[in-house]
């Protein structure tokens, strides 16, 4: 006899565990089925692992430059297979706080893959074991996964996607990183900041594609200056194995270039797990190789739903799980919840130096047809960021000049992925420039300078 | 002894009223006739005053309040001599007003989310915190919209941006597509007493009297000429005022009511009354809803008088001035939607009267007239009647003695 769930969850990353949890606390009997790991690829291979990862190249980099602030060592080593086995006991330390806190939930998980087959019908299947469950609502929330360009398959040898480059072997003399979004960023200041010689093409011409061009111009200049080497308007043509390295051939603006390197990784974007989920039996409606929803995050199917990377951009961990409370709390008929806005969602890249950014950016600003006002304010005037030995970045804030509404907020520089939420709350409450500029920050800090910078915006900023 | 100032009855069938204004505060002294409060009844505002002399030692109903059962304690005058000790042996116990807690029971449940159904928010207290964004008060201000009339859809109620431009109608962003749905489905307008009493009265009306509707075509040619003439006569006096086409017809339905008095009545259970007094009410539109001001002895008044006293009333009307007296009773009613270029309509008889006349527009139409196409100004007029006071033939009799006076209208400066 088959089970009867109030709500079935496919997938257990940050969209799914959460959703689960809370469908849980609103008193409804939940499944979630799973794979592999609970936590899902945010977890076990995305955020948290290269969160640990990031962590130890800074420490390098600050041992590196420790007689900056006084201090004479000699002799920095490190150890790259413990570095990758700590980010691993990172990961699994926290996949088992995600069942600890599914079980504390009553949560029922479910080994194995799991399949639509029929109205409010799925099969968990795993080692040819098949659970036939049956729910009431059915949430697919299963992610996505690197997109993998023909001939540039991973070999875990030459050819990484982020997984593998997690979990290398040795550390790669000469790397070549293909795509400069967040991953592809993240990657280059790790393996920079322990010692490798990082090329990185983008395809457009700049990089950080979703960021302010501004800002995005200023981590370019910080990047190159740190050595790595950075090609826009480049397009991989071929990679070719040798011994011991591998030769990639790139069009750079029209021009064909080799690059032989120890390694690549490949980040080219992501592509959204909807194969073999049985949606073919179902009227769910994919669009751009993502399952169409509305705000509910409704498929055009009743009583299935899909939140997370699987329904869309921005593929970020923190949308994935506010849309798993949104969707779980609309079913629940709770009252007070509201569709996310996708322009105050931020979005975090944690190289050195990070980036963090909320809303528009001035260009889209301009697109749209605001007249704005916009705010800048530098790190280097600032009195905690240069006591820190930080005075690289900036902070940018865009403010339509007609009501005051912080249209966006762009970062650079030590610690912005921390400082963001400050403007996100001050966007999601509905601040105007009058609010910010009447809140009193704290002193010395960072957090000073998105004072500064509000301040700036309208010419009346004090420190710079 | 104080002297309890009691909530009057301003009309025979009033039984409560709102306290809109005190014009006297706590101290102030009162001579007999002083202005002391503005009260709204069902039809309009009006002042109250002072009957005896003293200081007002306490203000019992508050300003805004509303549904104040009549004859309750609304203030306390101190006789002189008195201190506002005097005030602790009144065992005061402030009459609750009838409705007021109901209705501030309803404002002080939290506003949710919208597919809830409709919430009131506050319109009449302006001391009421309103939860708006920060952005959503400076939109609001800067486009001069009230955010006492607009429901919230943000967290907890609270009004945000996009509520803010959905009221005013702007799309919540006019750079993503052309067509805006606005995501508010609708706005609170809150009923005024007017609307109350249009609302129960019509109701009661439609409900109860069995309305019986006959038409009839009038040729207004004549009229229209003499109309014409009449104005231009009097067009050297500044003062006088130019006679309309409705003046007309009040003076046509009064002369047609001496002949058939039957219209001029009241239906009760027990007998019909028929009014001795030939008095016409005249409906008049007002902001937010109409109200009905009476031209008494129409059948003994020129289309002068007619005409000026029409005027003021409506003047007054419209000002919220109206005191009870010119707007209740009446014997028949007149409706006209000419001016809207409204052809023919039924209209709603006014209870208790038995009768309304609804006037449509004079339209230009072809007439047959021996055997030939000519053209005639033609009115059209609807009698609404109740049919337990008058049976078709009697309201047949009205129209066609109504035609032909109308038709006829030298009759209308006869004064027969």
């Amino acid at each position: 006899m088959a089970e009867n769930f109030d709500i079935v969850i496919i997938g257990s990353g940050p969209g799914g565990y959460v959703a689960a949890i809370r469908a849980a606390q609103l008193g409804m009997k939940t499944a979630v089925i799973e794979k592999a790991d609970l936590g899902g690829i945010c977890l076990n291979w995305g955020c948290i692992p290269t969160k640990a990862l990031l962590r130890c190249s800074e420490i390098h980099h600050l041992l590196q430059n420790a007689d900056q602030f006084g201090f004479t060592i000699s002799g920095i080593k490190f150890d790259l297979q413990k570095i990758v086995e700590r980010s691993r006991k990172v990961a699994s330390q926290l996949s088992s706080g995600v069942s600890h806190l599914l079980k504390k939930n009553k949560v029922t998980v479910i080994k194995g893959y799991g399949k639509l087959a029929g109205k409010g019908k799925i099969i968990a299947e795993q080692d040819n074991n098949k659970t036939e469950i049956l729910a009431k609502h059915i949430i697919i929330s299963t992610g996505a996964r690197a997109r993998i360009l023909p001939g540039f398959e991973p070999d875990g040898k030459f050819i990484y996607t982020y997984r593998e480059a997690m979990i290398p072997n040795e550390l790669p003399k000469k790397l070549l990183v293909v795509g400069s979004g967040t991953i592809g960023i993240e990657f280059a200041s790790f393996y920079h900041n322990l010692g490798s010689e990082v090329t990185v093409i983008e395809t457009i011409d700049k990089i950080l594609p979703a960021e302010d061009d501004e800002i995005s111009t200023l981590a370019r200049k910080s990047f190159e200056n740190q050595g790595i080497k950075i090609y826009t308007g480049a397009k991989i043509q071929s990679a070719v194995k040798n011994k011991d390295t591998v030769t990639a051939t790139v069009d750079i603006k029209g021009k064909t270039e080799k690059f032989e390197v120890n390694a690549i990784i490949m980040a080219v974007g992501i592509e959204a797990n909807i194969e073999n989920l049985g949606l073919e039996h179902t009227t769910v409606k994919i669009d751009k190789g993502h399952i169409v929803t509305n705000e509910w995050l409704e498929t055009s199917e009743k009583n299935i739903y899909a939140i997370g990377d699987v329904a869309g951009a921005p593929w970020l961990a923190h949308k994935a799980s506010h849309e798993g409370i949104v969707c779980v709390e609309k079913i629940a008929g709770s009252k007070d919840v509201h569709p996310i806005c996708k322009t105050k969602i931020p979005g975090c890249t944690y190289s050195m130096p990070q980036i963090a950014s909320v809303g528009l950016t001035e260009k889209q600003a301009l697109e749209q047809g605001y007249k704005i006002k916009v705010g800048r304010f530098p790190f280097i005037g600032n009195g905690k960021a240069v006591a820190m030995g930080e005075s690289e970045g900036l902070i940018k804030t865009i403010f339509d000049e007609k009501t005051g509404e912080l249209l966006g907020a762009h970062m650079i520089g030590a610690e912005v992925t921390e400082m963001i939420q400050g403007f996100v709350i001050a966007k999601n409450l509905e601040a105007t420039e009058l609010d910010l500029m009447h809140s009193i920050f704290p002193h010395p800090t960072l957090s000073e300078m998105m004072h500064e910078s509000v301040l700036s915006a309208f010419g009346k900023a004090i420190h710079f | 002894m104080p002297i309890k100032i009691l909530m009057p009855a301003l009309s025979p069938t009033m039984t409560e009223g709102n306290l809109v204004k005190w014009h006297k505060k706590v101290g102030d002294k009162i001579k007999s006739g002083d202005l002391l409060a503005e009260i709204e009844t069902d039809k309009a505002t009006m002042e109250v005053e002072a009957v005896d002399e003293g200081v007002i030692g306490k203000l019992v109903i508050e300003e805004g309040t509303q549904g104040v059962a009549v004859n309750s304690v609304i203030a306390i005058l101190l006789e002189k001599g008195e201190d506002k000790s005097a005030l602790d042996d009144m065992g005061l116990e402030a009459p609750k007003p009838s409705i007021a807690e109901a209705i501030k029971e309803v404002k002080s449940e939290p506003v949710t989310i919208i597919n809830e159904g409709p919430k009131t928010q506050s319109t009449s207290s302006s001391k009421e915190r309103i939860f708006a964004s920060p952005l959503a008060k400076r939109i609001a201000s800067d486009q001069n919209i009230n955010l006492h009339n607009i429901l919230g859809t943000g967290p907890h109620g609270r009004i945000i941006k996009a509520d803010v431009l959905a009221s005013s109608g702007s799309s919540t962003n006019s750079h993503e597509g052309p067509i805006a749905r606005i995501a508010q489905e609708y706005r609170l307008i809150a009923n005024n007493s007017i609307r109350k009493v249009i609302a129960r009265r019509l109701s009661e009306s439609k409900q109860n009297i069995p309305h019986s509707y006959l038409s009839t075509d009038c040729n207004v040619d004549k009229l229209l000429e003499l109309r014409h003439d009449i104005n231009h006569a009097r067009s050297a006096d500044a003062n006088a005022v130019r006679v309309s086409v409705n003046d007309m017809i009040i003076k046509a339905v009064a002369l047609t009511l001496k002949q058939v008095p039957e219209a001029n009545s009241a239906w009760t259970d027990e007998a019909i009354l028929q009014y001795n007094n030939i008095d016409i009410s005249v409906a008049v539109s007002i902001d937010g809803g109409l109200i009905t001001p009476i031209v008494f002895n129409a059948d003994q008044k020129s289309i002068f008088t007619i005409s000026k006293e029409v005027k003021e009333l409506a003047a007054k009307a419209r000002a919220g001035t109206l005191k009870p007296h010119e707007f209740q009773g009446g014997g028949f009613s007149i409706s006209n939607l000419g001016m809207y270029g409204i052809k023919q309509f039924n209209a709603i008889i006014n209870p208790p009267q038995s009768c309304i006349l609804a006037v449509g527009a004079n339209i230009t139409t072809p007439i047959v007239k021996n055997n030939k196409i000519e053209i005639a100004n033609i009115l059209c007029v609807t009698l609404s009647s109740d049919h337990r006071s008058l049976d078709g033939a009697m309201s047949a009799k009205f129209l066609q003695t109504f035609k032909e006076i109308i038709e006829n209208p030298v009759r209308l400066l006869l004064g027969h």
